[in-house]
């Protein structure tokens, strides 16, 4: 686990963030639910299988949870690609392995 | 507090939002060219752009009491067409005479393609042929740790002093790396996408308030040109005193910026600190 540097408690660092993160987890679950009741258009999406995928790294008893998410969504290659044919990205990284 | 907010782009802001900036304590920002939401279809809207940065903005600003510098370049969005992107760099020589001008930005990579990385070594050069300062864009989402290291790259091949080189829109997994190869962080405060006020509080805690600062980066999307004054309260809500919001929005802009004859450290930033 790191050093403290968060100058409040446990129980302060509870009581001024617990509710605005019970709400925040809701929301992913009612997103989810909300995918199940959805029908037609593609089968399965990438950003949702790579959703899925970083969600347990939230309980996986280790620290930097912010970091390795982000580091599980990002593009690892090295090269520039050959042409850029957009200029938006996803949130995923859309060849990755999920 | 006052403090300055180095990353805005106040061409898509309201005069409503420099009102609001200047009461929430805003003394100066800085204004990097960037892609406007559409792209230009000729070099001449960019010479408009830069003549509206150089002159224009600084005077809206003036109104309410901040201090407005800018930064040119073409943007890596619209650099994907190599012979446009080179008539455009053509035009900001001349530009970089406005007293207003601290170097070149915001310059970067977008899908981190080969024509984007020759624009950024382009134009890379062309701070060094002026002795510019740098301010680097790094890519949106699952692009931006690659293209960081692909711009950090270039920049260590083209001889840059890191210490005169911003890395802005660092998050938790690039700000590390940015910051062990010397370079200066900003972190961006976006609603959506980027960091939100409580997670660059918390970059703040894991990472230190040395060579970093938080801008608004307010633009025409999703973005709130008060972020910055909100990120300060997120820092006093956790029991930090004020003066770690002052290091982190007056006194580490002043001392990156000041590197630039251009920019002259705003008076408000002599006022003595509160002490916790
Ligand atoms: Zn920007």
């Amino acid at each position: 686990m790191p050093s403290p540097t968060c100058p409040l408690d446990v129980g302060k660092t509870v009581d001024l963030y617990f509710m605005e993160h019970r709400a925040k987890l809701l929301d992913i679950a009612a997103f989810l639910d909300r995918l199940d009741r959805s029908s037609g258009g593609p089968a399965d999406d990438v950003r949702i299988r790579a959703l899925k995928q970083v969600i347990p790294l939230l309980i996986d008893g280790q620290g930097n949870r912010t970091q390795r998410i982000l580091e599980r969504l990002s593009d690892h290659t090295s090269e520039p690609i050959p042409a850029a044919h957009t200029k938006a990205a996803i949130g995923v990284d859309p060849h990755g392995d999920y | 507090m006052a403090y300055i907010d180095p990353h805005i782009h106040m061409v898509s802001r309201t005069t409503d939002d420099y009102r609001r900036m200047a009461e929430a304590g805003c003394v100066a920002i800085t204004e990097p060219a960037f892609w406007a939401g559409f792209d230009r279809s000729s070099p001449a809207a960019f010479a408009d752009y830069f003549r509206q940065l150089t002159q224009v903005e600084p005077k809206r600003a003036a109104a309410y009491g901040i201090d407005h510098y800018c930064w040119l370049c073409i943007n890596p969005k619209e650099a994907e067409d190599p012979v446009f992107a080179r008539e455009v760099i053509a035009l900001v020589p001349e530009f970089l005479k406005a007293d207003n001008v601290l170097g070149i930005g915001e310059i970067g990579l977008n899908k981190n393609s080969k024509n984007e990385m020759a624009i950024l070594e382009e134009q890379i050069e062309l701070a060094k042929q002026h002795n510019q300062m740098i301010l680097v864009h790094t890519p949106h989402l699952e692009d931006k740790l690659k293209g960081t290291r692909l711009t950090m790259d270039a920049l260590k091949n083209a001889d840059v002093d890191p210490g005169r080189v911003l890395i802005d829109h660092v998050e938790e997994h690039t700000v590390a790396e940015v910051l062990d190869r010397g370079f200066w962080a900003g972190m961006t405060l976006y609603p959506d996408s980027k960091c939100t006020p409580q997670r660059a509080v918390d970059i703040i805690e894991c990472f230190g308030n040395e060579r970093i600062w938080i801008n608004s980066a307010g633009d025409w999307g999703p973005s709130d040109p008060l972020s910055v004054p909100k990120c300060h309260r997120e820092m006093h809500r956790r029991g930090h005193g004020p003066s770690l919001a002052e290091k982190i929005s007056l006194h580490n802009p002043i001392a990156f910026l000041s590197q630039s004859s251009a920019f002259k450290p705003p008076c408000e930033a002599a006022r003595p600190t509160v002490s916790a």
